[in-house]
């Protein structure tokens, strides 16, 4: 029903009027009740799984989980050592800061380049947009581009891919922060340090930088938390491991993998293993995302 | 005005400071533009060594690849189609935006329109947060919560009742009972898109300038009717946008999709059977797959052919929220 036909209507005949008036507020009361239940629902999800992640996640976690390597099931039996997820602690502490390292200068360039040199030129646009794909790429391909690219050629999987791997995911997240950041700071500003005889360079670090770094470590710790709970590009690039290991050139164990082995293995005392890894990767994750968030906010 | 400064920036001046600054700038702005071409380099890395690793199978089972529904790894009688990874990926992503849609829509009518303004920061904040959990976490809790649930609680429900509906009615009734499936895939994919789509629609209708609003309210129109008529017309292209950034996501999640669809090899009878993705397949059999051998090449090549459906959609979803944001 148009409005104009609901005007006609509602001029010539009081009763229609009542009626369609019903119907409209009808309408709107179910819809109203649709919306409240979708949020509901929403929340719900997240509530399920965070509770299911705490109430078996705490049951599981305690110290020999922290401090001791991989071992097979015990079968239930009490007598025999539990493992715990040392190695891939270990594994995803070093996989994810070398890749933080790597990625992090490049994005903050990259970011700079598009914010600061190239705003609207070609090849801006273009990397701009390459970027924004690699954003939201499926993570497995990198996955398969490492191993094509350093998998192969040393000949086995290798901690230093998995660096690789996860540093090309750093890389767009970083992009994206640091150009919105730094195409907020006023103009008037540039134009100060410029005026006052500085090189651009030196406007770029000493100013701009300066002036966005809330905005560009909210990047960053939002890159290192995409690339903590990261599973399938490590898959065809680390591997994982069943013991401690530092060495790159190896295949290097990480948290989201074990979780992932341990809860496909049938075994209910690996996969309380894995519940007490994915705890940890969880509340790793959410932690850095609030105090990102509360860096951006005080920013506001 | 940063054409402005980047004229300044460089221009030539004589004096010693200057002459310092110029080289300083040259480096800088080399350093930066070289960053940007690793960023290109890589995507055209990406293409390119899944397109040259894939192609021995693609010469080997030409366009069949695409629409054969063989996959058999077993050495002797290898045997490689796409058609089955390809359907499933495509469907479940699709059924997670049918399910994901309204209530993002929801959730954002919730806190554009309904929400006191106290309430809507904290229950922002927690959609978010679905966002920021690891997919991984998402594939337990799919396969120790959801999957049983759906196999003791949705499936017969469905099967016993939808079932009965002529000609389309097998969709809804299956024989395989382990939980895992086309449904719970879906499922799964819709809670973590949820927040994506949700934030899209949000951000977008929070931008319609509130006299367009305020005068449909000033016509008598119903909450309802403002946001039918008024906002989602303004912001359709957006919101399109929005759900395809969802539908890129959907398409390309991995390990989630492997805990909760089966990763059965079989050409799907029913939404209740188990089923297999591009990306699962690749995370199933690729670490055990030989280097150099057909398996691996066809694990390249559909992981090219994801490559492109999911570049589609994020290029046009790009496209559609750039342009809005745009004019």
């Amino acid at each position: 029903m148009s409005a104009t036909d609901a005007a006609r209507l509602s001029f010539r005949d009081p009763v229609a009027a009542r009626a369609l008036g019903r119907r409209r507020s009808a309408m709107d009361r179910f819809i109203t009740i649709f919306c409240l239940a979708a949020t509901a629902v929403g929340l719900f999800f997240l509530a399920s799984i965070l509770t299911t992640l705490f109430w078996r996640g705490f049951a599981a976690l305690d110290w020999t989980v922290l401090t001791t390597e991989f071992r097979p099931t015990t079968y239930g039996d009490d007598t025999l050592p539990k493992g715990g997820l040392l190695h891939a602690i270990v594994g995803s502490l070093i996989q994810v800061s070398l890749a933080t390292l790597v990625g992090t200068p490049i994005g903050l360039l990259v970011g700079t380049y598009l914010a600061e040199y190239a705003r609207d030129s070609a090849l801006g646009n273009a990397v701009r947009f390459v970027s924004d794909i690699l954003l939201s790429a499926p993570s497995i391909l990198i996955g398969l581009f490492i191993y094509q690219l350093v998998v192969l050629p040393i000949g086995g999987f290798s901690g230093l891919a998995g660096v690789l791997a996860l540093a090309i995911i750093v890389i767009p997240v970083v992009v994206r922060t640091t150009e919105d950041m730094l195409q907020l700071i006023p103009a008037t500003l540039r134009e100060a340090v410029i005026g006052l005889g500085a090189p651009k360079w030196k406007m770029i670090l000493l100013v701009c930088y300066k002036a966005a770094i809330s905005g560009i470590v909210t990047g960053v710790l939002l890159a290192v938390a995409r690339i903590a709970g990261e599973t399938a590009p490590l898959l065809l690039t680390s591997f994982g491991n069943n013991v401690v290991s530092f060495d790159l050139m190896r295949a290097m164990a990480s948290l989201p993998i074990s979780i992932y082995q341990q809860a496909n293995s049938g075994f209910p005392d690996l996969i309380a293993i894995a519940w007490a890894g994915a705890l940890l990767v969880t509340l790793g994750v959410l932690a850095i995302n609030i105090i990102a968030r509360v860096l951006l906010r005080k920013k506001s | 005005m940063s054409d402005f400064v980047s004229r300044i920036g460089t221009a030539p001046y004589v004096g010693p400071r200057r002459t310092a600054g110029s080289v300083g700038d040259a480096i800088f702005e080399w350093l930066c533009r070289g960053a940007g071409l690793i960023v290109l380099l890589t995507l055209g890395g990406i293409i390119l060594t899944l397109f040259i690793a894939g192609l021995p199978a693609f010469q080997h089972f030409g366009l069949g690849f695409i629409f054969s529904t063989n996959w058999d790894p077993v050495e002797g009688r290898e045997e490689f189609g796409a058609f089955i990874s390809i359907f499933g990926t495509v469907v479940s992503s699709i059924l997670a935006i049918l399910f994901a849609v309204p209530v993002a829509f929801g959730i954002a009518y919730f806190l554009t329109e309904l929400a006191p303004m106290w309430l809507r920061r904290p229950v922002g904040t927690a959609v978010e947060l679905l966002a920021a959990i690891p997919s991984i976490i998402y594939g337990m809790w799919g396969l120790f919560v959801l999957v049983p649930f759906v196999q003791m609680n949705i499936q017969l429900t469905f099967g016993e009742t939808l079932g009965a509906i002529p000609f389309i009615g097998f969709i809804f009734e299956s024989n395989s009972f382990a939980g895992t499936s086309l449904f719970s895939a879906a499922l799964v994919l819709a809670i973590m898109i949820l927040p994506f789509i949700a934030a899209t629609m949000r951000d977008v209708f929070e931008q319609v300038p509130p006299v367009y609003k305020e005068s449909a309210y000033g016509l008598g129109a119903t909450r309802w009717e403002v946001v039918s008529g008024v906002v989602i017309p303004y912001t359709r292209k957006s919101v399109v946008g929005g759900i395809m950034l969802g539908l890129g996501r959907a398409l390309g999640e991995t390990m989630a999709v492997t805990f909760v669809i089966g990763n059965a090899n079989r050409m799907p009878q029913s939404i209740f059977d188990p089923s297999t993705t591009i990306a699962s397949v690749i995370a199933m059999e690729f670490p055990e797959s030989l280097a150099g051998s057909l398996q691996q090449s066809a694990l390249f090549a559909i992981g090219f052919l994801l490559f492109f459906i999911s570049f589609v959609v994020l290029a046009t979803s790009r496209w559609l929220l750039r342009s809005r944001l745009k004019g």
